[in-house]
């Protein structure tokens, strides 16, 4: 064992692996929420994204085809979020919920449709590593950074896209506004509904990738359940984050890390502390986090109540 | 013609039922919610039975469950319906099985995976960890790092006694070769399994044997991109990447379907708990064709083989054992 395991770029190019998938939903929560729209069917809408992006790749042998439909297919689902809960002021968990349950059930019977068997799927072509030329001959950032499939750039890039959006145009600052006062927001002449599915379809979108990029980027088969429970840590992160899309990225790569950490201390066999309480430690320190433990987070104002013109 | 209809449907059953019972037994099973085409138990099930039809001339026919609360419904229809024999797919069903065959006393059920104590189940379960310690004597021989990795879905009694088996098998050929163990902490996400995986092969191993269902197929995706190598586990699953997963342990649920219709047929059908190891050809290990395997390696599990069927060989079941 070698204690500079831990901190070896191994274990760091790992983390990105493992938080990529969280940083696409964790942003897509970002946006539902500040629109003042609660997103709680992240997991099913990203459980859609990968079997989208699967199917699509099966049939074109065309992977990036595959993401574009599976953000597609995210947005899709997330307007049926946005209808209930902006048109038709239904409570917004609940359609959630019921998003997550339907997205299992119909990935499920679609995969049995489809391939005629249930569980997974067939192998599908996925997408081609990139390396980065100049970064991936640096010592220590080469290994971490250099070479990656694809989703894990346009993580990083779309957490600083977010924040831009967010805090740096007109639309960021109607967005916020809507999440935190509606009524204000209308006053000053903001189409509040507008902006809500606005937000509410990026969050699919975004959700989808998320999905694609464990179907398509990590893995290259779909899995019923792949997800397991991504959407619900991703969320987690978002609070973790403070609603902020640069917050939710460092929370991200922070689970990532600690799942990375568990799995490199199980590897090693430190056996001081039981494997059971390394896998439960990124979900304790997300309900410290759930719990204002570490900082206080404070949601949108106008989060979760449906707007009333 | 609706009441025609019906009238005419209720004779064809009650005609069919009766030809049914005057003729060869019927042999009937339920999938639990993997259903066919899981390529695994249910499918394997599913062979077994399909071979009875062949050899021992029976009648067989299979019913799908979509969800966990269709276990009982299904056993008691086709219970009602007359069958003989039903086959009750995993141990999700151990509920199911229960309660249905103690209202149906006069037929026979068989269980797959788990345990009933009724007069009239018949249960099968595996020893897994024979044929994990021969998959250890396998991945003994063939690392050339002398790291070997093991990936596990949950740490339950039944994934315990195939890392006990395992360890067992690595090291009575190979003493001072390093097991890596992780386990990902579920049977469904993939991709932990492959960063699992990862992470073992980072740190030397350079074959992993999984017994995580689902979550195990990113340990081949991870052998795959690494060039470095796998076993898989309960179906053949050298099938899925024949370069890189080089050998597969398996569990013949076909065969205890077929030894149990094989006793109903003979009349010798007793309600019992048997145990199929490798002596039974209840479990075994199938090697890739698609990579050649040194004679070395074949010969050693062999050995193993037979050590294990003479009981010169007692493998640990638990890690306490160990």
């Amino acid at each position: 064992m070698n204690i500079g395991d831990f901190f070896g770029t191994a274990l760091f190019s790992s983390t990105l692996r493992m938080a990529t998938p969280l940083i696409f939903a964790s942003l897509g929560g970002v946006f539902a929420e500040r629109s003042g729209i609660v997103n709680i069917a992240l997991e099913g809408i990203m459980l859609v994204g990968a079997f989208v992006g699967m199917v699509v790749s099966y049939y074109t042998q065309n992977p990036w085809l595959g993401v574009l439909l599976a953000m597609l297919a995210g947005g899709a689902v997330s307007l049926i979020l946005a209808i209930n809960s902006i048109a038709l002021k239904a409570d917004q968990v609940v359609t959630g919920v019921a998003i997550n349950i339907f997205a299992l059930g119909i990935t499920g019977f679609m995969l049995r449709r489809l391939f005629g068997h249930a569980g997974q799927s067939p192998s599908v072509a996925k997408l081609a590593d990139w390396s980065i030329p100049i970064i991936k001959d640096l010592p220590i950032l080469g290994p971490i950074l250099g070479k990656h499939t694809p989703p894990v750039y346009l993580a990083l890039l779309a957490a600083v896209l977010s924040h831009i959006v967010l805090y740096k145009t007109p639309l960021g600052l109607r967005i916020r506004a809507v999440g935190e006062h509606p009524r204000a927001a209308d006053t000053m002449g903001v189409d509040v509904f507008k902006i809500q599915y606005l937000c509410v379809f990026i969050s699919g979108l975004l959700g989808g990738l998320g999905g694609a990029t464990l179907s398509l980027g990590l893995l290259s088969s779909f899995v019923e359940n792949m997800t397991a429970g991504r959407g619900f840590i991703a969320l987690a992160a978002m609070i973790f984050g403070k609603w902020t899309p640069l917050g939710a990225l460092v929370a991200c790569l922070f689970f990532g890390y600690a799942d990375a950490l568990q799995m490199l201390a199980q590897t090693l066999g430190i056996v001081f502390i039981p494997r059971e309480f390394i896998l439960m430690l990124p979900y304790l320190l997300t309900m410290a986090v759930l719990a204002g433990v570490i900082g206080r987070a404070v949601p949108p104002a106008a989060e979760g109540k449906p707007y009333e013109r | 013609m609706k009441r025609n209809l019906i009238l005419s449907l209720v004779l064809v059953l009650v005609l069919s039922l009766g030809v049914a019972a005057a003729a060869a037994p019927k042999s009937v099973m339920v999938t639990d919610v993997g259903g066919l085409g899981d390529q695994s138990f249910n499918d394997a099930a599913w062979r077994g039975l399909n071979r009875a039809k062949e050899e021992l001339g029976v009648d067989i026919a299979v019913v799908e469950s979509s969800m966990m609360t269709d276990y009982e419904p299904n056993l008691s229809n086709l219970a009602e319906s007359g069958a003989d024999l039903i086959w009750a797919v995993g141990f999700l069903m151990t509920d199911a099985v229960e309660n249905v065959a103690s209202l149906y006393p006069n037929t026979k059920f068989g269980l797959i995976d788990a345990v009933v104590d009724e007069p009239n189940v018949l249960s099968f379960t595996f020893k897994d960890h024979e044929a994990s310690y021969l998959a250890g004597v396998f991945a003994a021989m063939w690392t050339e790092t002398g790291k070997i990795g093991f990936i596990g879905g949950m740490d339950v009694p039944v994934i315990e006694r195939f890392e006990s088996g395992f360890r067992a098998g690595v090291k009575a050929t190979k003493p001072d070769a390093e097991i890596l163990i992780g386990y990902a902490g579920n049977f469904n996400d993939p991709g932990k399994g492959k960063e699992l995986a990862l992470t073992q092969y980072n740190q030397g191993a350079d074959i992993i044997y999984h017994a995580a269902g689902a979550t195990g197929l990113g340990l081949i995706e991870a052998a795959k991109e690494t060039g470095k190598w796998a076993i898989g586990v309960d179906s053949d699953q050298t099938v899925l990447d024949p370069e890189h997963v080089v050998a597969s342990m398996l569990k013949r649920v076909d065969n205890a379907v077929f030894y149990g219709v094989e006793a109903l047929v003979n009349d010798e059908f007793v309600a019992t708990h048997l145990e199929l190891g490798l002596a039974e050809g209840g479990v075994g290990l199938a090697y890739s064709k698609g990579i050649e395997i040194p004679e070395s390696i074949l010969t050693a599990v062999e050995a193993a083989n037979e050590d294990i069927v003479s009981g010169k060989i007692e493998v640990p079941g638990t890690r306490a054992e160990l």
